[in-house]
């Protein structure tokens, strides 16, 4: 501003400028030396046109700045810009002739406080990385059944709630301390950082789950401090860091025994199941019990086999009794084919005998003869089947006779 | 013995079970072990049984020093 305002005074001294001759002059010396610089302020009266251009005031205690961002711009920004946020803008000093206005052409902005949080927070983390804050060789690993178990967070958030109630639903039976501290505001972290300490100094604590309910980032602030950081390396008892969503991640996470996601979690995490570890005791002792039952099972298995094997000692006995069986079975084969052979006998001869009984030859013995026709030989039961005067031959029971046919009679 | 940790109990109980369910033992050592992983079921049950339900927040009085009393969640807890 001084050089400006020392050169329009050199040109004044030298010459009467025109309006639009001395607005021409300004604004190529502004332009000039304020091409790229940053700015920061609290943002007011924020408008966006309908070409989608924003427009607004950019102003601290004691001055104003107009500001124009283009769309093209504003479309990059990560955030929302609106009256009242502190920003920091990065940009040109623009004169507008016909106005005889300046304002500032931003090009980049960024929310002031959160920026400055967040540097904080990777300078920290930095920092206590190095210096070893973070290893997972100091990590205290946390206890499968604790007994008591401290809590330190806000008497009245949610966080509290969200742990007791799941406490209560998996394992009710333990002993819980709350340490109550403030989470957020001036002296937050101080606080935090003393209960830490101060349960270090009470007897018989198994854990502690150090941490708070969701908020922005400013709300999980005190987590992201020094003095909580190394109050919780610096404790004997193991702690759970359990601190706002999941996706928050603040130093408290990173220099704690074990990270919890959120309240919710820590509460999982700290106490198993009571249900789950009594139905494991179960089965563990079903378990034994099986396996000591096998093994006298087979114990006296192997006993009665011993036991049976004492037959050896009367070796002939088995060999003696074998073979009576096998004579016994010689005599029953034996008993049962010669009954078969007779009964076959008996049922052959009953046969032969209606055998003899059918034989024509048997019927021609009682005086019967057969009467056949020649020269075929075929069996005449009619006259019909003869003409007179043919032959035909007889057979008697002994011999055969040859005759002529001298006369048919019905 | 009923100092014994419920995690040492319930550690070897499955050490036992384990050593049992090999098979390798002679009866009398594994009727010995039986005994004593019977014992180890009983003191987990036990424990599980008789550890006490507290909710206790601490308090500081004039000297600073730290006091417990019982805790009633502010708000109407639903569970």
């Amino acid at each position: 501003m001084e050089l400006s305002e020392t050169s329009i005074t050199e040109l004044a001294e030298r010459e009467i400028y025109t309006v639009s001759e001395l607005t021409r002059a300004v604004k190529f010396v502004l332009e000039e030396n304020f091409h790229d610089i940053w700015v920061e302020g609290e943002i007011s009266n924020f408008k966006v046109s309908n070409s989608g251009h924003a427009y607004f005031t950019l102003k601290d205690e004691e001055s104003q700045l107009r500001v124009v961002l283009f769309r093209l711009n504003k479309r990059l920004l990560k955030f929302e810009p609106d009256d009242g946020l502190h920003v920091i803008v990065r940009g040109r000093i623009s004169v507008y002739e016909a106005r005889g206005e300046y304002q500032l052409i931003a090009d980049y902005m960024e929310p002031k406080g959160i920026g400055a949080l967040q540097l904080a927070f990777e300078q920290l983390k930095e920092k206590l990385f190095k210096e070893g804050l973070f290893d997972e060789a100091h990590k205290k690993p946390i206890p499968d059944f604790p007994n008591k178990i401290a809590i330190v967070t806000s008497p009245t958030g949610a966080a509290i709630r969200d742990i007791l109630r799941i406490i209560g639903r998996r394992f009710p039976n333990v002993h819980i301390i709350i340490y109550p501290v403030m989470v957020q505001g001036e002296g937050a972290a101080e606080g935090i950082a003393m209960a830490i300490a101060e349960l270090n100094g009470l007897s018989d604590i198994d854990v502690m789950i150090v941490g708070r309910g969701g908020g922005s980032i400013e709300d999980l602030g005190a987590f992201n401090e020094e003095v909580v950081a190394r109050a919780i390396y610096n404790s004997h008892i193991p702690v759970i860091s359990a601190v706002g969503h999941e996706i928050d991640y603040t130093i408290s996470d990173f220099v704690a025994d074990l990270r919890a996601p959120t309240p919710s979690a820590a509460a999982e995490l700290v106490v198993r199941d009571r249900r789950e570890v009594i139905q494991n005791i179960t089965s563990l002792e079903k378990r034994l019990i099986n396996a000591v039952q096998n093994k006298v099972y087979i114990l006296k298995g192997n006993l009665t086999g011993l036991q049976e094997r004492r037959v050896l000692k009367s070796p002939f006995d088995k060999i003696y009794e074998l073979q009576q069986r096998v004579d016994e079975m010689e005599l029953r084969i034996k008993k049962t084919i010669n009954h078969r052979i007779e009964m076959l006998d008996k049922e052959l001869s009953g046969i032969t005998g209606r055998l003899d009984a059918l034989s024509p030859l048997a019927v021609m013995k009682r005086g019967y003869s057969i009467c056949r026709r020649l020269p075929d030989m075929k069996i005449i039961k009619d006259i019909s089947e003869v003409e007179k005067g043919g032959e035909v031959n007889i057979k008697l029971h002994k011999g055969e006779l040859f005759c002529h046919v001298a006369e048919r009679k019905q | 013995m009923s100092e014994i940790k419920f995690e040492k109990a319930l550690k070897r109980l499955e050490e036992i079970v384990e050593e049992l369910e090999k098979g390798e033992l002679d009866l009398d050592r594994s009727l010995q072990i039986f005994e004593e992983g019977i014992k180890m079921s009983r003191i987990c049950s036990k424990k599980l049984q008789e550890a006490e339900k507290k909710i206790e927040i601490l308090t500081k009085n004039e000297s600073g020093k730290l006091k417990a009393e019982l805790f009633e969640p502010s708000e109407d807890d639903a569970s």
